[in-house]
């Protein structure tokens, strides 16, 4: 008996737990900055206005179809209209309009201004990753690409799903914690949304555009984000991930970043191996081409052409260089040059003509690329 | 009845009995291809639009059996982007508005007491634009890189990125909007030249004002969404750069564009619901309309407003303050036209006697749910609580509310209420009254919660999700297939009541007044009121 109490517990308590995790959230998300408590207020008072209106209507439409049911033995009035109703039904929902405006305007003046932040990060959206480039500020100069971690096998459902399942990626934007941050939006493609409701934060990314907004966050914690806007096929698969820190810990990442940055860069005349170059391009293959054209260079029929045997692949190599500095305008095939360095370029260059049953044996320096980038 | 059936004066008993023509007519299927006949025609128009709305809702049950849990389970992500992109254009253009041209085409001539459209040639070339059109969505999915997966709106630059199922889709949204026109061009002829004497403009049925309304809407705003598409082609492969800002252009134009015409679409949607609910809750509360002249002006402004209220549907892209406020005030605004409605609707059954058939109920449903979805667009119509909905499932869950809730299902209220007029059959009330329940309790089931999928984040268009959207998306998922299946039963009710159902009464709504109750026989004719009827 005790047994099957203590089971019974133990299950209500699990509901209770299932029950107050993020799986059953039904108002918005708040707590770690002003303007979601300012929206989360707003909401709910429209919520409220909104269950009046809805008790008053509804009241009447159910008495009615209680009351003047035929069923019932009620006879139909005839009456078909009445200015002085008309009037008052039309001019008081102005006021509750205005009600509702008066408090959304000021909520909306305030969260729209961008002025005097303490540190500026410009977000670029690709096609399907998040570049992020800290342009003011402390960290200034600092620049990553932030894409998704989860690994392909707990998509397909070969590996069981993590707590963070498509929220989380392999670099964070870090910040500081109570600093006002302004983030520059822009897109290198097509048009991306960079949103994290934690922050009361979306806008769209827009290739040739520049927008901004901004955030204060007010407690330490990790954010998580996705994607807001259609971007093709991985929309889906490219979450952005905020990591707010102390200003001291903000600090010390900042050292370590500009460190790795330095011992990571790589020396520009450096003259390759075929070998060194190509386990180099794998590795730039699979952060930045595998999505479209696949591990096994196959590409997906009739969108994404193949790479094993392709045209370029195996053709000139200046053309190679170009369509991948360049992009080829009027497809998903984006312009590389931007994101990557000469040294990434000529390596993946180098792997893509040596992979697969391509084998061209041809060494692309990144002085190659340096110099196909005038 | 007789005296009703005197005032026409030529009641014919069955449809082969008009040989007075002096032609040969056409039979079998030619007689389809070639006829000029209002009601033959609507009657084509609603098979089609049922034939889209069972191939839209197919690709949403592919799309919730991919929701059902996280991970990717049944389609690639390409193909789960192009299952929202046709589930989106075949219901809005291949279902929900041919319907109600449908009702148009049978219902205007008999409630103006007109003997048939102004222009029946271009009406049969009209209705006869839509399968091509349907076939080239079709065959997207046939072409290299299968369909396109941009979005029903369709957004630049994403739409250069796509393969030659892109351009099918743009010739079909073409096809689509000469279609409408012509359609529409046709029905203000109607409305404005053929009406009965007597029949002045505030004599008219709510319902063919609400058409009058909407057509002057299609005029306005179909070719500027053929103007977006058209740019969209030319960018794809002239080399123009309209939505190109390397080229000069910007890919925000495009939204501004697409929203021009997407707002009004959405009354294009809604206003010839309201005209069919605004037939049904009178007929079945015994009562005249309450408030028609408010009603007729409440609708015109509904019209004139979603003319100017297009960017609330662009709040995060990026606008001035300024723009931003105005945008919000105005889309406001909306909700005192549209509150008139509701109110009159209300008043209307006040102190009637009312029953509740099948036409009544789903006038009812919608009354309920439509007025649902329109309180959440008051909330995403603040601009910054739409920060935090824009491209979430909330937006999803709002606009299903109104235009599944809302138009869908005043569309099956105008099947109910006037398929005896239209088959002289009477469909079974208990099968009808199933539907209804069916249906009703299925379409919260799966759109309600997903509100709560909206609060909490989830984007829109995603095929795979977070683990803490699992059970909502579940719950969605196990009412969208319920919801589907209800609609076969509804096909099954529709055959039934064809095939074998009880020989409708001449009158079988006591509170229907429309010409076309009190004036002609059920079922109506082939042809009617070749001599016009006088209204006092």
């Amino acid at each position: 008996m005790k047994k099957i109490g203590g089971m019974a517990g133990a299950m209500l308590l699990s509901l209770y737990a299932g029950a107050s995790s993020a799986a059953w959230q039904l108002n918005l998300t708040t707590g770690a900055t002003k303007s979601t408590q300012v929206i989360y207020d707003l909401h709910n008072l429209m919520m409220w206005i909104i269950l009046v209106i809805f008790v008053g209507v509804f009241g009447v439409m159910f008495y009615s179809v209680y009351a003047h049911r035929k069923s019932v033995g009620h006879k139909a009035d005839q009456f078909h209209e009445n200015t002085t109703v008309e009037l008052i039904w039309t001019i008081v929902p102005f006021f509750i309009l205005i009600a509702m405006a008066w408090p959304a305007t000021k909520a909306l003046i305030d969260l729209r201004d961008t002025s005097n932040p303490d540190m500026t990060v410009k977000v670029t959206g690709y096609q399907w990753k998040w570049g992020y480039d800290y342009l003011k500020g402390e960290g200034e100069g600092i620049s990553f690409v932030s894409q998704l971690s989860t690994p392909q096998a707990q998509i397909y459902g070969t590996e069981t799903k993590g707590e963070n399942y498509l929220l989380e990626t392999d670099r964070h934007l870090v910040v500081p914690v109570g600093k006002k941050i302004r983030v520059l939006t822009t897109a290198s493609d097509v048009i991306h949304a960079w949103n994290v409701p934690a922050f009361g934060v979306k806008q769209d990314a827009i290739p040739g555009f520049v927008r901004d907004t901004w955030f204060r966050a007010e407690k330490e914690g990790i954010y998580r984000g996705q994607c807001a806007e259609l971007c093709g096929k991985d929309h889906g698969f490219m979450p952005i991930v905020v990591e707010v820190v102390s200003a001291e810990k903000f600090s010390a990442w900042t050292g370590e970043q500009k460190k790795a940055m330095a011992a990571a860069a790589d020396d520009p005349d450096k003259k390759w191996e075929l070998a060194d170059l190509k386990a180099r391009g794998e590795k730039v293959y699979a952060a930045n081409c595998v999505a479209c054209h696949q591990a096994n260079g196959q590409g997906i029929k009739g969108t994404f052409p193949a790479l094993d045997g392709g045209k370029i692949t195996t053709g000139p190599v200046k053309g190679h260089i170009d369509q991948v500095l360049n992009g080829k305008a009027g497809t998903a095939m984006a312009a590389f040059g931007k994101q990557l360095s000469d040294t990434e370029i000529a390596a993946v260059v180098t792997y893509e003509r040596n992979s697969w049953g391509n084998k061209t044996g041809t060494v692309v320096q990144p002085s190659d690329v340096k110099a196909a980038r005038k | 009845m007789s005296a009703a059936l005197d005032t026409h004066g030529k009641a014919h008993d069955g449809h082969d009995d008009h040989g007075d023509h002096g032609h040969h007519t056409p039979t079998g299927f030619m007689r389809w291809v070639t006829t000029t006949n209002h009601k033959d025609i609507g009657t084509m128009y609603l098979w089609f639009s049922f034939a889209m709305f069972l191939f839209g809702g197919a690709m949403a049950m592919i799309i919730r059996a991919e929701l059902f849990q996280p991970g990717m389970q049944i389609v690639t992500p390409e193909f789960f982007n192009s299952m929202t992109t046709y589930h989106g254009l075949v219901m809005v253009f291949g279902a929900i508005m041919p319907a109600f041209v449908g009702f148009a085409n049978w219902q205007i001539p008999m409630m103006i007491g007109a003997p048939d459209m102004a222009f029946p040639r271009m009406n049969n070339w009209s209705f006869w634009l839509l399968p091509p059109a349907a076939i080239l969505l079709v065959a997207s999915f046939l072409v290299p890189g299968g369909g396109a997966g941009v979005g029903w709106t369709m957004y630049a630059p994403l739409t250069t990125q796509m393969g030659p199922g892109m351009d099918l889709t743009i010739f079909a949204v073409h096809i689509l909007g000469m279609s409408s026109i012509m359609g529409s061009i046709n029905i203000i002829t109607t409305i404005l030249n053929l009406r009965a004497p007597g029949m002045t403009l505030m004599k008219m049925p709510l319902f063919v004002w609400t058409w009058l309304i909407t057509a002057y809407l299609l005029v306005a705003s179909m070719p500027v969404l053929a103007g977006a598409v058209t740019m969209t082609l030319t960018d794809r492969h002239f080399g123009t750069s309209f939505f190109n800002a390397a080229g000069g252009g910007d890919p925000v134009l495009y939204q501004h564009i697409f929203w021009f015409f997407g707002h009004p679409e959405v009354y294009i949607i809604a206003i010839p619901a309201f005209g069919v609910v605004s037939q049904v809750i009178p007929a079945f509360s015994r009562k005249p309309l309450f408030g028609y002249a408010s009603m007729v002006y409440a609708t015109s402004s509904i019209a004139i407003l979603s003319f100017m209220v297009w960017a609330h549907h662009m709040y995060v892209v990026g606008m001035p303050v300024a723009g931003q406020l105005y945008f919000m005030y105005a889309t406001m605004l909306i909700a005192v036209p549209t509150g008139v409605k509701v109110f009159n609707w209300v008043a209307t059954m006040w102190k009637g006697s009312l029953t509740f058939e099948t036409p009544m109920l789903f006038a009812l449903g919608f009354l309920f749910l439509f007025t649902l979805g329109g309180f959440t667009g008051l909330v995403l119509a603040m601009t910054v609580v739409d920060v935090q909905l824009q491209d979430t499932y909330y937006v999803v869950a709002h606009f299903h509310y109104v235009m599944v809730a809302g138009a869908l299902f005043s569309a099956f209220a105008g099947v109910y209420f006037w398929f005896p007029k239209w088959t002289g059959k009477m469909y079974d009330e208990t099968l009808g009254k199933w539907h209804f329940w069916l249906s009703i309790i299925f379409f919260n089931v799966t759109f309600f919660v997903q509100h709560f999928l909206g609060l909490a984040g989830m984007p829109r268009r995603i095929p795979d999700y977070a683990l803490q959207f699992t059970e909502f998306n579940q719950i969605s998922s196990i009412g969208a297939f319920g919801f589907g299946l209800s609609q076969v039963f509804f096909l099954y009710i529709i055959i039934k009541a064809i095939r074998s159902g009880e020989k409708a009464p001449q009158l079988p709504w006591d509170g229907a007044d429309t010409l076309e109750w009190t004036h002609l026989p059920t079922p109506a004719p082939y042809h009617t009121f070749e001599n016009p009827p006088t209204v006092k």
